[in-house]
């Protein structure tokens, strides 16, 4: 352990390069062959399997098990990517624990579900690194479609667009594609760039042109891409943040849990990433849980999440909290801020209340306890950023609101992913929508 | 404590589990270790003439697995002996006098020319082993030579060869039949007649176990050629059973004493062979699979259902499934069962629904009132067992008597409570009812 460890204050350099290279690696590491056979045996190839219903792709799981227990590995990866083209990045940040491996009959049967996520990243990840390519461009429609934002929802949509023989123009706000698969998910959850690899393997379908730092509202109009394009597909996600909305939250210590992410993620070295000894974290949701993990394997001494409600209403999986916590984060429940200040060294004075339910509804108990810390993260949801200039298009709750198959209130523009009012906030569920979406505009132009 | 001695055609054991002629009892130091390991006797791998034979240089094994690697079924091209006679009888000479115990039985091949047989039987006594087992079973590389299969194919050749075998020792005889034929009474009605003293089986089933599709060759395979080899394990054991059983039912083999073989794994294995009327069971898959610790398991495991099921010994449980075993036309058809899913221990994997859904008789559920749920529909059900078969979990799909009187949903006619076999079934146009 180095001297700065115990340092107060958001420095750089809290550890040596060796516990960043151990603390970022890979969470939850690929199966090698025997342990894929051996994980894929448990499969009992069920009918109509729960596994599958609960898949927002709908991907059938049983079949690219089977694949993997049969030596077909390659055949069990097409399966995969014929519903989910972005089947390797839902095989790292998928929460199956709520998803497919919580429906597993063996978690009935008992209570350890077959490694469903661990199974795709195994026949994902052979298809990629041997650069395996499933899917061929139909012949060329002379159509052209916008899709903006280059994230699961934009990348899914791309793909099936290019699949049937469109040209697609895929944009976005960032220097690099990817959306929150770049910039949003957990360093240790993709190493090794997986982001990139696979915009790489995505649009190497062909048909696919990227165009970076565009963002709708700046350099893009939904009126100027309507010019030049036959439809649009709008795949912005939330590019808006919360504010805590107390006294005091504007200090500069008091940081955006997304942007930390994402700069952590784009960082050069984890040594040139500051984090505070002491940090708190303000949320329930997975951005909480990465935010406070991450801290912690930077270095942070003392990291403490704080959530106004139970550790039931946590949108973060069980396995994610276990996870955080695994890892020295210290979940607190029951406890929202009142007022930041700052003190004479430079800390941070976070005066918090506990909360309790009375009828129903949260309400402050009108007892404080104040908590000291270098640095205070606020990850309590994200927006539909302002001025996103999406016109007339009409929103519901904040988001886009879309018919079922993604149709917005322009019948030139479509939209999926978390910027729209359906679903979960999931990459799985933005590749179903995107995926969806595409079709339903490839029927729109075909007609 | 059940008492498992064994008389096995006057040769004594501790326990009535031998390890059958294989590569397990090759040579001293295998034997020693099975008998340090608990093993109740050996059969010691079949000895021939010298010179000895050779085996082949590159695989001998091939194998079909289950789920998780666990090896069904093994093929081999492993011939007899590959040592010289006079190191064999050596060795099982020193062997019999170190643990006088157990049950050393010799197993033997050469040509059928009858000085052959006087030749080697008399050198195998000397050893003061046991008895010999005479292998009329194997189906690879010795039968091309006029020996094992080839020998055990022609009931005459067992008959002559067991007579010159009983002419030339005070030894107890054990012929060893071959699977590969078509009827195995015939064979064993011809080692009785030939003076055995038992009859052993089955040996190894001919087969080719698989292909390599590079090589486009069978395995195992050989500088790219392989040929048929001999199939054992617990793949093999309902073929074994049915053979066992066919010779105690049979009238004129019925007072043959019978030693098992085939895939016996388990001491339930071994238990379901004796009802069937093998008077001891002999092993040899599951201790290449899993090494000789295994016979622990065997004998703790057979004696605790022994005591449990209150059988004092193996004399008491020796052929008790022989009379229950029957022609299929004298089978009571007029006892009905239907299957019943138990809810609780269900884990809703739908394997029941699709497996009679697709392939027989549309009989169970998968959805009620739109819910997820397998239920058996007695209107349709046939008692058939193939959902309790598929299902993964033990005993939550059972097969439930209907008694006699109450309605069997299917028929729409009550269940006849008096036997009635198809011999006198009013469809049967051979049916005394016919008549």
């Amino acid at each position: 352990m180095v001297d700065r460890y115990l340092e107060d204050g958001i420095i750089e350099g809290r550890l040596d390069d060796d516990a960043y290279e151990q603390n970022f690696a890979d969470a939850y590491p690929p199966l090698d062959k025997h342990e894929a056979l051996v994980a894929a045996d448990r499969c009992y190839f069920c009918y109509d399997a729960p596994c599958v219903t609960a898949c927002p792709t709908a991907i059938d799981i049983p079949k690219f098990i089977r694949q993997i227990s049969t030596g077909n590995v390659d055949g069990s990866a097409r399966t995969i990517f014929e519903q989910n083209i972005l089947g390797g990045m839902c095989a790292r940040v998928c929460p199956t624990e709520t998803l497919c491996e919580q429906a597993c009959v063996r978690e009935t049967a008992e209570g350890k579900p077959v490694q469903i996520g661990l199974l795709q990243r195994h026949a994902t990840d052979h298809a990629m690194r041997n650069d395996r390519q499933y899917f061929a461009r139909a012949e060329d429609t002379g159509k052209s479609i916008a899709v903006v934002g280059a994230g699961p929802a934009g990348l899914a949509c791309a793909h099936r667009l290019a699949m049937k023989g469109h040209k697609v123009v895929l944009y976005d706000a960032n220097p690099k594609a990817g959306g929150l698969n770049e910039y949003g998910i957990a360093t240790y959850k993709s190493v090794d760039q997986f982001a990139q690899h696979e915009v790489d393997y995505v649009t190497s379908i062909g048909g696919i042109e990227i165009v970076n730092d565009s963002r709708l509202g700046e350099q893009l109009s939904i009126d100027g891409l309507l010019k030049q394009h036959d439809a649009v597909f709008l795949g912005i996600g939330l590019g808006g943040v919360n504010a805590l909305g107390v006294e005091g939250d504007g200090d500069e210590a008091v940081a955006s849990a997304v942007d930390f992410i994402a700069d952590l993620r784009q960082a050069d070295r984890f040594a040139k990433v500051p984090v505070g000894r002491r940090v708190l974290v303000i949320g329930g949701g997975m951005t909480a849980i990465d935010v406070a993990t991450q801290a912690r394997l930077l270095g942070a001494q003392d990291v403490t999440i704080a959530y106004r409600r139970g550790r039931e209403n946590m949108n973060a999986s069980h396995v994610e909290q276990n996870q955080s916590s695994s890892k020295g984060v210290n979940i607190r429940h029951w406890m929202m801020p009142a007022e930041v200040t700052k003190t004479s060294s430079g800390a941070l004075e976070v005066k918090m209340e506990f909360t309790e339910l009375s009828g129903g509804k949260l309400k402050g108990t009108g007892k404080f306890q104040t908590i000291e810390v270098d640095q205070l993260f606020t990850a309590i949801g994200q927006t539909l950023a302002s001025g996103d200039a999406i016109g007339s298009i009409a929103v519901e709750g904040g988001r886009i609101s879309v018919d079922d198959e993604f149709r917005t209130s322009n019948p030139s523009v479509w939209a999926g992913g978390d910027c729209v009012a359906a679903g979960e906030d999931l990459t799985v569920t933005a590749v179903a929508q995107g995926r969806d979406a595409a079709e339903s505009i490839h029927a729109a132009l075909s007609a | 404590m059940a008492d498992l001695r064994n008389d096995f055609v006057g040769i004594k054991s501790p326990n009535p589990f031998w390890l059958a002629s294989a590569p397990p009892t090759d040579k001293e130091y295998n034997v020693v270790r099975a008998f340090k390991a608990g093993w109740g006797g050996v059969v010691w791998k079949t000895l021939g003439l010298d010179p000895h034979i050779v085996n082949v240089g590159g695989p001998r094994y091939g194998a079909i697995w289950g789920a998780d690697r666990r090896l069904l079924g093994l093929n081999n091209i492993e011939l007899i002996t590959d040592r010289p006679l006079d190191v064999n009888l050596q060795e099982i000479k020193s062997v019999k006098r170190a643990w006088p115990d157990r049950a050393l039985v010799t197993s033997l091949m050469v040509p059928c020319e009858e000085p052959c047989w006087e030749d080697i039987l008399r050198q195998v006594e000397d050893t003061e082993c046991d008895g010999v087992e005479l292998n009329f079973g194997c189906p690879h590389g010795m039968s091309e030579r006029g020996m094992g299969a080839a020998v055990g194919q022609v009931p005459e050749y067992i008959e002559m060869v067991t007579r010159w075998a009983k002419a030339n020792t005070r030894m107890p005889v054990i012929v060893k039949l071959t699977p590969n034929i078509t009827d195995v009474r015939y064979p064993a009605r011809a080692a009785k007649a030939g003076g055995a003293d038992a009859v052993s089986l089955i040996n190894t089933i001919s087969s080719i176990v698989s292909v390599d599709l590079d090589q486009m060759a069978p395995q195992p395979t050989i500088d790219g050629k392989g040929t048929h080899g001999g199939y054992c394990g617990p793949a093999v054991k309902p073929i074994a059973l049915n053979m066992v059983a066919s010779i105690a039912r049979d009238p004129e083999t019925a007072d043959i004493p019978i030693s098992g073989i085939g895939g016996v794994t388990t001491w339930r294995d071994a238990a379901e062979f004796i009802t069937l009327g093998a008077g001891n069971v002999q092993v040899c898959t599951a201790a290449m699979t899993y090494g000789f610790k295994i016979i622990e398991e065997l004998v703790e495991g057979l004696e605790q259902w022994m005591d449990t099921a209150g059988h004092a010994n193996l004399d008491s449980i020796h052929g008790r499934a022989v009379p229950n075993v029957t022609e299929w036309q004298y089978l009571n058809l007029n006892y009905t069962t239907k299957a019943r899913i138990d809810q609780d221990s269900c884990i809703k994997c739908g394997r029941c629904h699709i497996a009679c859904e697709d392939t027989s008789h549309q009989a169970i559920t998968n959805l009620v009132d739109g819910e997820r749920r397998f239920e058996v529909i007695d209107e349709e059900c046939v008692g058939c067992n193939l959902c309790v078969n598929v299902c993964p979990v033990e005993n939550c799909i059972t097969m439930d008597q209907i008694p006699a009187g109450d309605l069997d949903k299917r028929t729409g006619q009550d269940v006849p409570s008096e036997y009635g076999n198809w011999t006198t079934h009013p469809n049967n146009p051979m049916s005394d009812a016919a008549e």
